[in-house]
């Protein structure tokens, strides 16, 4: 499965692993703030019996 | 129609609602390509060994933490003649995505300089260049963080990305005046010249690159829309705490 | 405009003014690096340049979010904006009044340093020539630092993020000169970067500094 990376495994696996974490979190901050935005304007549009402005 | 078209926040959201599923879905298709690609099927440099697998991540995030700036820019530039609040919006979105593709350029730099230099880091003027670009981008972000009128915050970190544009110049000069590196030089434009990066490497390399543009793309549209939701969401409440 | 300058420097030595504040601090950062290092005068000799470079450099920023936050609080850069001198006029007179009680004062007294940090002989006369030619550069970029952050209350320490990689070519090129200059090498190139950065922040930096003060008078 995992290709044989000889004596350099640490160095190309970490650098794998880093950089998947890194985009993972930038990824999840992202959905994390765009979702918690949209449920909180769409509670005070709602609230303020706006018509809902976009998707 | 004009480009300008996209400017109105409402037109803005509107395509990039339609566009989004589909930046989405190349980004993922192109980047999942690209890195099993690079990661299962290229062969061991004949001096590198595997490290060379490393190129797929640090070469793409390594462009797109430079390009990000310059698209900062750009935004920055667009926001101060035509005062496009999108613009706005779309800079201050970008920053956080471009400073992580810095810190995964420094890192995975760093993992391939261990067995290939003999040291995690070195003083060298890429790394140090790079170093300068995240404290950059850190100054940049803090500075939206600290003002408190969305306008002016605007204004501000508009003035600062293009002063410090000038001194990012710079300092990638100044560096490396002050140190020759041990950092070989980019390969990827010399395809066709002696002396360049091997087919086995270039094409997923390509994609690579494909896949990391997608995804700061994609990332930057919906930030952007989280913006400018957040803008009217403190609108509403405004207007709210006025009546 | 000598109005506005003589205001500021007799702001500045007043009590509590801030004049002397960073020459001290220069004077502390000369004296604590050796006893950290260790006292060889090899070594010393060898990080001297970079260290008094730094040791200015630092002192520097300590006074940069004086140069308009007092202003800014008590009303009267809202009639420094509306008087008949343009607002570019007045950052760069402030960024001179800097100059002259933070970056004068350094460079003078670099010498006396640079004795304690025992640097070779013919380094001297570069590193006096170097701190006049680069200090001027380190108060501007702090005045358009300072401007940017008038508004933010206790901006002091995002002045230090925003400036300090402003600060990064000007560092290298100045201790370039005085590492070059101890050792007898050529100073020609380093020394007229240093001072084109230099001259470049002085002409340009005003204008943006000015139009952030504007944006925060909004």
């Amino acid at each position: 499965m995992i290709p044989d990376l000889g004596r350099y495994a640490v160095a190309v696996l970490s650098s794998y692993g880093a950089t998947l974490a890194l985009v993972a979190a930038v990824i999840a901050l992202t959905l994390w703030q765009g979702r918690r935005v949209k449920r909180q304007l769409a509670e005070v549009e709602a609230r303020q019996g706006k018509a809902k402005t976009d998707g | 129609m004009s480009v300008w078209e996209y400017a109105n926040p409402k037109r803005f959201m509107q395509v990039s609602r339609r566009v989004l599923p589909l930046v989405v879905g190349l980004t993922v298709v192109s980047l999942v390509t690209g890195l099993v690609w690079g990661f299962f099927f290229t062969p061991d440099d004949f001096r590198q060994g595997s490290t060379v697998k490393i190129i797929f991540l640090h070469v793409p995030t390594a462009m797109m933490a430079i390009n990000a700036w310059v698209m900062m820019l750009v935004a920055s530039l667009i926001w101060l003649i035509r005062r496009h609040h999108v613009s706005a919006l779309a800079a201050k979105a970008a920053a956080p995505v471009g400073l992580t593709f810095t810190l995964i350029a420094l890192l995975t730099g760093a993992f391939w300089g261990q067995p290939m230099w003999g040291t995690w880091w070195a003083w060298d003027p890429r790394l140090t260049a790079f170093l300068i670009l995240a404290l950059f981008y850190l100054g940049y972000i803090a500075l939206w963080q600290a003002v408190e009128d969305p306008d002016t915050a605007a204004d501000l970190t508009a003035v600062l990305c293009m002063v410090g544009s000038v001194f990012a110049v710079l300092s990638r000069y100044a560096v490396k005046f002050w140190n020759q590196g041990l950092h070989q030089d980019s390969t990827i434009l010399k395809v066709g010249e002696k002396d360049p990066i091997d087919v086995a490497y270039y094409v997923p390399l390509v994609v690579c690159i494909v896949g990391f543009v997608l995804l700061f793309v994609a990332l930057v549209l919906m930030r952007t829309r989280t913006e400018i939701r957040a803008r009217r969401l403190s609108a509403l409440l405004a207007r709210e705490r006025l009546a | 405009m000598m109005a506005l300058l003589l205001r500021d420097l007799r702001l500045a030595f007043r009590a509590g003014g801030g004049f002397g504040l960073g020459l001290a601090f220069f004077l502390l950062v000369a004296v604590l690096v050796p006893l950290g290092v260790g006292p060889e005068p090899a070594t010393l000799a060898k990080i001297a340049p970079g260290i008094l470079w730094v040791g200015a450099l630092l002192a520097c920023l300590l006074s940069l979010d004086r140069i308009f936050a007092l202003d800014f609080e008590d009303g009267s850069l809202d009639l420094l904006a509306t008087s008949p001198i343009p607002l570019e006029g007045v950052v760069a007179v402030k960024a001179f009044a800097h100059w002259l009680v933070t970056g004068l004062p350094l460079t003078v007294a670099a010498p006396v340093l640079g004795v304690l940090l025992n640097l070779a002989g013919q380094g001297y006369l570069w590193l006096v020539v170097s701190l006049a030619a680069g200090t001027p550069a380190l108060s501007v970029i702090g005045a358009f630092g300072a401007a940017l952050t008038v508004g933010v209350k206790r901006g002091g320490l995002l002045v230090s993020l925003l400036v300090l990689p402003l600060y990064v070519p000007t560092l290298i090129f100045g201790a370039e000169v005085v590492k070059r200059g101890a050792t007898g090498a050529e100073v020609q190139v380093p020394l007229l970067l240093l001072a084109g950065i230099t001259a470049g922040a002085v002409a340009f930096l005003p204008f943006a500094a000015a139009a952030a003060l504007r944006v925060n008078l909004r």
